[in-house]
């Protein structure tokens, strides 16, 4: 059986103020696969903002598809092309503290095809409405990828919010 | 003040606070402005799902949970 391991390749947290975005720069291509786990809360007026994510700094080339579940209901559809929609993430009308919880996993992030992504990010809010996001991305990019940003659509990142990456090394 | 982001060189572990170039500024202000649109036709389609389906409720002289009786 394939084992496949993890290595904290680095993680930070955004502090008072906020931030627009994290980037993470610099990354080796020496791994088989990528995952970030992705802490998410939006500063400003924001209402379950989507949170996004790019790769390379660029903003073309990209599709995505969801599944969006509220507890009562469910939809489905697509996210734009200038980033991948992650999903819904916890905004400031939603309960203080709280932050939406995302995993998500880049296959073969070094080769040369284009990039697929998956997704799943669950919103917390302590009231009725709450969603569960699950998405398929594509980047129509067959550069490796040396870079990601994390975002949340229009606001900054509230403090607090943690972006953590992982390389999978398979044997 | 303008908006930074934070950069984590997963090289050296350096980790930056950089702010926006006028085209992130840019690109962010038209990432909104596209998710505010697909939100606001979002919530016009559930509208107008909700009153079809009120509408049909009542032609039918029955309410949401004897609907949902019927098709259990």
């Amino acid at each position: 059986m394939a084992l496949n391991t993890y290595s904290l390749i680095a993680t930070t947290t955004v502090g008072s103020g906020g931030q627009a975005a994290i980037d993470f720069t610099a990354i080796s291509g020496s791994y088989t696969d990528l995952a970030i786990y992705f802490s998410a809360r939006g500063v400003a007026t924001s209402d379950f903002p989507a949170a996004g994510m790019r790769f390379n700094s660029s903003s073309t080339s990209y599709s995505s598809r969801y599944l969006l579940g509220s507890g009562s209901s469910a939809t489905s559809g697509s996210g734009g092309s200038t980033y991948i929609r992650l999903g819904n993430a916890d905004g400031s009308v939603q309960t203080g503290s709280t932050f939406a919880s995302t995993f998500i996993y880049i296959p073969n992030y070094a080769g040369s095809t284009n990039k697929s992504v998956s997704v799943d990010m669950v919103s917390e809010n302590n009231a009725t409405a709450a969603y569960a996001n699950l998405s398929a991305g594509l980047w129509s990019n067959t550069a490796a990828i040396t870079s990601i940003s994390l975002f949340i659509d229009g606001v900054n990142l509230a403090e607090h919010s943690t972006a953590t990456l992982y390389g999978i090394s398979k044997s | 003040m303008a908006d930074t982001k934070i950069i984590v060189n997963c090289e050296t572990g350096e980790v930056t606070e950089l702010e926006l170039t006028a085209e992130e500024v840019a690109q962010r202000e038209a990432d909104a402005a596209a998710f505010a649109a697909a939100k606001a036709e979002e919530e016009a389609a559930k509208a107008e799902q909700a009153a079809t389906k009120a509408s049909v409720l009542a032609r039918l002289g029955i309410t949401e949970d004897e609907a949902k009786a019927l098709l259990s």
